[in-house]
């Protein structure tokens, strides 16, 4: 169907008013770090990294519907790619080979696992981090005897920041495209139903292989980036298993549904994982443990579920107090229904003869 | 040590992750819930051993007696009451075994936490038949092969109840086919429930075998549940002999891994071996291509 001239006057002034909006935002994101203090700015960079992860898983995962708990692998083989090559390049040649190795390592896992079923996939990715923390705690003990890296960079926490925030519109931008394009499309049908993609031709081993390496790849250098961040890093810090599931987590309290739904878990997530660690150090992991199976139980369709409904329920017309008037309607109506009258003996009869000779069936 | 020392030494261990395997197969193949908190389970019971060991010197095979029957009630518990919302939501299977995940992932924070809160993080060991045994001119600890002995009693138990009993077929057709499983007249609720809290009980007593012979802190949990995983998904979901044959597969690789190159490096043994099953025997050890 064509477009009339309108329409297309319309949308184009739509998209331009959404660039400007955008643009916007990005811009007073970008000039946070000089209105905020130190505590504001490591908030914002653990915000901001959070948010590149869970875009990204969402990418692989709420298009595929496949749960990818691998996020802490790619996240600590960037770091550690940085790590250990900070001393003989230059810092953005460690970025570099850190998204080259993180890309390497999807392809590898996707393609083992993802062309059998979803089942194994999600087994695989569970331990993938465990196995790549338990290998490079051998070769840290055996090879280089140190348990734990320094990494000094002259990468302070404003440029993590922007270079994180320029990543998230990145990300964001990729999972645009990804909704408007042939490929997504596909996606979304593989995660629908495996079969019907199949029979329509759609390369089901290829596209998950692809989306899972590109969402590996933002994964991959958000760690690279984190790096510096925490100057001293080792295997157990690197590959936490619980990055990954704080990602679904975040995911699914902001809801799928939406490119931008994560972005509602995971600020509410993230000031109560700081609160929960300040405030019962030592109960932490246990009330964590707990927010994780209350959103899972009661949150199923994400905050941007709750929004969706709530917004159904605005829709819908309302129902005004009838007031006083109500009841004189109601009384009306009563007055003027037919007034029923006693049936006397006649009905009696009647009644007692319809009991004793039964209609027959089909003629009247 | 010679090699056939080392080999041996694996089966121990593989009868142990096979009778692992086992429980986690029952949850995972017949109840269709996906338990990453199992090894937690393992883990509690480990140091359900080792208190009534220290404080009121209980032998730990005695011990079972209690421990066994606690956490399969608390098994159920779980099920019923935790896992029953999500069975009812689930509309495919793969979407029960996403949520579940997620769900018991929240349950193994818990439960590790208040380990860790009131056990402390600290690694825990006491001395229970720590005395060499000499088989066929070779030595092993006897608290070792006592847990062979154990796994190889509760194994068969296991598989007389699946083979020669009608509620283990019953189990069976459970695995096979849940809806055809309701038509002919099977309570699936009741009976996956029952699947789930045998799992569990399980796992106790792998808990208490574990707990004779290795050191354990209450992280330990996760290991064990990839490695069951890993287990059960190489021998077939649902079957039990593949479980088996899995488990003592990994007990022995590891063996010889730990014996060639490092002990450090037994979950990088279980997933390579997994790799190399799924590269040349796609379906699974036994699983029709």
């Amino acid at each position: 169907m064509a477009e009339t001239r309108e329409e297309t006057r319309i949308r184009r002034r739509r998209t331009g008013a959404a660039t400007a909006a955008l643009t916007a935002l990005v811009a007073v994101l970008a000039a946070v770090p000089w209105f905020t203090s130190d505590y504001g700015l490591a908030l914002m960079v653990n915000v901001m990294s959070y948010l590149v992860l869970t875009i990204a898983w969402a990418l692989f995962s709420g298009t595929t519907r496949l749960i990818s708990l691998a996020t802490s692998a790619f996240f600590g083989v960037g770091m550690y790619a940085v790590a250990m090559l900070i001393k003989v390049m230059p810092l953005y040649a460690t970025f570099a080979v850190a998204i080259g190795v993180g890309a390497a390592l999807a392809l590898i896992v996707g393609v083992l696992t993802l062309r059998i079923s979803g089942m194994f996939f999600v087994i695989f990715s569970f331990g993938l981090s465990e196995m790549i923390r338990e290998l490079m705690v051998w070769w840290e003990i055996n090879q280089t005897h140190t348990m734990g890296r320094y990494v000094y960079v002259a990468f302070d926490t404003t440029m993590i920041y922007e270079h994180l925030l320029a990543l998230a519109v990145l990300v964001f931008f990729v999972g645009w495209l990804l909704r408007r394009s042939r490929f997504g499309l596909g996606l979304m049908v593989i995660g629908d139903d495996e079969t019907v993609a199949r029979q329509v031709g759609i390369n089901v081993p290829f596209a998950k292989v692809t989306i899972f390496i590109v969402s590996a790849m933002f994964m991959t250098l958000t760690g690279a980036l984190m790096a510096s961040r925490f100057g001293f890093i080792n295997p157990n810090f690197a590959f936490n298993p619980l990055v990954s599931f704080t990602v679904v987590i975040m995911a699914i309290l902001g809801g799928l549904q939406r490119l931008w739904g994560p972005v509602l878990g995971i600020i509410p997530l993230i000031i109560l994982s700081e609160e929960l660690q300040t405030q019962f150090p030592f109960w932490y992991s246990v009330l964590l443990g707990l927010v994780f199976m209350v959103i899972v139980y009661f949150l199923p369709r994400g905050l941007t579920g709750l929004l969706e409904e709530g917004w159904e329920a605005l829709r819908r017309p309302l129902e005004l107090p009838r007031g006083l008037t109500g009841p004189l309607l109601d009384a009306w109506a009563w007055l003027s229904r037919p007034i029923e009258l006693p049936r006397g003996i006649a009905g009696a009869i009647e009644d007692r003869w319809v009991k004793i000779m039964p209609r027959m069936p089909g003629k009247r | 040590m010679s090699a056939i020392e080392v080999i041996l030494g694996g089966v121990i261990l593989g009868g142990l992750y096979a009778l692992v395997a086992i429980g986690f197969n029952l949850q995972f193949g017949m109840a269709r819930i996906v338990n990453l908190a199992y090894g937690e389970f393992l883990m509690t019971a480990a140091f359900a051993a080792f208190w009534m060991f220290t404080l009121f010197s209980i032998n730990p095979i005695a011990g079972m007696l209690f421990s066994v029957p606690v956490t399969f009630a608390a098994n159920w518990l779980v099920y019923r009451f935790l896992m029953t919302p999500l069975v009812r939501r689930a509309r495919t299977r793969e979407q029960l075994e996403g949520e579940t995940i997620l769900a018991t992932f929240g349950l193994l924070f818990v439960l590790r936490g208040g380990a860790t809160l009131a056990f402390s993080a600290n690694n825990r060991y006491y001395d229970y038949l720590g005395v060499p045994l000499h088989i066929f001119g070779f030595t092993f600890a006897a608290n070792r092969v006592l847990a062979l002995a154990m796994a190889c009693v509760f194994g068969a138990a296991i598989w007389l109840v699946l083979n020669r009993t009608r509620f283990g077929a019953a189990l069976r057709a459970l695995a096979i086919d849940p809806v055809g499983a309701e038509l002919v007249g099977i309570d699936v609720r009741g009976l996956s429930g029952f699947a789930f809290a045998g799992g569990g009980a399980l796992v106790a007593v792998a808990g208490t075998l574990v707990s004779t012979f290795l050191t354990f802190n209450p992280a330990i949990g996760i290991e064990f549940t990839m490695k069951a995983l890993v287990v059960v998904i190489m021998g077939g979901i649902g079957n039990m002999g593949g479980s088996l044959v899995a488990g003592l597969l990994l007990g022995i690789a590891e063996a010889l891994c730990s014996y060639f190159v490092d002990s450090g490096l037994t979950l990088a043994v279980a997933y390579a071996l997994f790799l190399i099953v799924l590269v040349v025997r796609p379906r699974g050890l036994f699983g029709t291509p």
